[in-house]
């Protein structure tokens, strides 16, 4: 691991500031990524500037019916809030379904939203990577790509998203507030959640709209009625601590056995958290009948690229997608 | 290795501190312990190296086995992807500490350790300290109901041994006890 300096930060404007002024300085909140690719000489800050004192921790119910989760908000905490379980259960078991028990306690929700992909070649520090040094090649198009993605690629990388909890807020329409310090001064934004995460297209290593120093500050989740009843499936290639070969947020809301609206995202088989939008526009107003719930899996996978070895992951997602829905519709469910 | 100077500079980076040794204060199993270590060294590497509190294992260094799990402020955390300086004004427990921190315990362990013990829950005994701090946060955050449970929330652990069946009798007779 480089040599690095540190910096404990007592505000947020400070804290922005100093990351803005200098490209080798990065926040470091959890560090379950930060640290890892720190010593794997993945990432080269010279300069830590440490947030975890910041007061962004909280997580509070709103009166719409939503609940705003702060940006050092530990994943194990927002798993059990109250709110967010009743409101948004498929949030809460995307988060329980995630990394470890010792990981959710360390990884902070903004973390969550800027953790790196877990491709292999990325990671290495070493083999060409798109990602890690634009230009390079992508060792993955020819190489293990088991897990890779297959909605969203470019022929620059195919790396897959790794959040889970990021797949129902894309499900739910979140936002992403953060602050800024630009020449004009301090100042907020607020980033759509379906704007936030990059396709890699010809820039594989810009991941987020953020400008360098931009931070995250909390996760707002709008008041959605039919998330009260959603789920978070997730298959994987071992039962627990595994990242996603595919998962779904659902949530589903039905009147005399027609659709009326319908929330769906993908997990585990886009380059981003992947909103399934032309399945929903498919099923809203439509039966709640398996046959319904097939086409409109097919007619969001159908421009799925696959490699040798992940070419079953569309068939996987059409299964899960599948089986989500029909859990949703024919009981009373909550997962 | 290289020593890179921070250029002076006013405002907040005034607080600077490295690349080189600083002094660093840590609450470890009750005292106060006062370490000069680089910014970029793990809590894992000041608790083995420095503290000789070599209890807590490096497995992978990288988050994954979970055999370096300590508690911080009470929580159970990964000490090789936790860097030491940001510990500070932060309680560390260790397997060293469980049983009676301050020494006064008379040799007597934690009931969870009596229970590895008992249950035969460990082979080579690398990855048990990391198992028992799991297992004590496992059963205090009330995820030790049944087999099922414990072994989703103890999956951050793993023992090449596979001695999963006798860490889950310890885990669910240390449960009963507590």
């Amino acid at each position: 691991m480089r040599p690095v300096t540190y910096l404990l930060a007592d505000d947020v404007e400070g804290a922005v500031r100093t990351v803005t002024a200098d490209p080798d300085t990065h926040f470091l909140a959890g560090g379950t990524t930060e640290v890892d690719l720190l010593r794997q000489n993945v990432l080269t800050p010279h300069r830590l500037v440490d947030i975890n004192r910041l007061p962004l921790t909280g997580i509070e119910a709103l009166p719409d019916g939503g609940v705003r989760i702060g940006a050092l908000a530990r994943m194990s905490e927002v798993a059990e809030d109250r709110g967010v379980r009743e409101r948004f259960p498929m949030i809460s078991r995307a988060l329980e379904l995630g990394a470890s028990a010792q990981l959710r306690h360390m990884a902070s929700m903004g973390g969550n939203m800027m953790q790196k992909v877990r491709c292999g070649y990325y990671r290495d520090g070493e083999s060409p990577c798109n990602k890690r040094l634009p230009g390079s090649g992508c060792a993955a198009l020819t190489g293990v790509s088991r897990t890779h993605a297959v909605l969203g690629t470019s022929e620059h990388c195919i790396a897959t998203h790794p959040s889970d909890v990021a797949v129902p807020l894309v499900a739910l329409d979140a936002r992403i507030h953060t602050r800024i310090h630009t020449r004009t001064g301090d100042g907020e934004r607020d980033h759509a959640i379906g704007d936030f995460f990059l396709e890699p297209g010809d820039t594989p290593d810009r991941e987020h709209p953020l400008a360098h120093g931009e931070l995250i500050t909390a996760i707002e989740v709008p008041g959605l009625p039919i998330a009260r009843r959603s789920l978070y499936l997730k298959v994987r290639d071992r039962e627990s601590y595994e990242f996603a070969l595919v998962s779904v947020a659902a949530a589903v809301d039905m009147v005399d056995g027609v659709i009326g609206d319908v929330r769906l995202a993908l997990g585990g088989v886009g380059t981003r958290p992947w909103r399934a939008i032309r399945a929903e526009e498919f099923l809203i107003g439509a039966p709640a009948i398996p046959e319904n719930f097939e086409q409109a899996a097919r007619i969001e996978l159908s421009d799925a690229r696959t490699t040798a070895m992940n070419a079953f992951k569309p068939e996987l997602a059409r299964r899960t997608l599948v089986r989500a829905l029909e859990t949703l519709t024919r009981d009373g469910s909550q997962r | 290795m290289a020593v890179r100077t921070p250029e002076a500079s006013p405002g907040p980076e005034a607080a600077e501190r490295g690349p080189g040794p600083v002094k660093v204060r840590l609450g470890v199993n009750g005292r106060e312990r006062g370490i000069d270590i680089e910014p970029r060294v793990s809590l894992l590497e000041v608790l083995r190296a420095e503290l000789d509190l070599t209890g807590a294992k490096r497995g992978c260094d990288q988050g994954t086995c979970g055999a370096c799990t300590v508690w911080v402020d009470g929580r159970r955390v990964l000490a090789c992807l936790t860097l030491a300086i940001t510990c500070e004004g932060r309680e560390v427990t260790t397997i060293e500490g469980l049983a009676r921190p301050d020494g006064t315990g008379d040799g007597q362990l934690h009931p969870m350790q009596e229970e590895f013990i008992a249950q035969d829950a460990f082979q080579c005994g690398y990855c048990t300290p990391g198992q028992i701090m799991s297992a004590v946060g496992c059963v205090q955050e009330g995820h030790a109901t049944d087999d099922a449970e414990i072994k989703e929330w103890m999956s951050g652990n793993i023992c090449r041994c596979a001695a999963y069946p006798h860490i889950r009798a310890a885990i669910r007779a240390a449960r009963d006890r507590v």
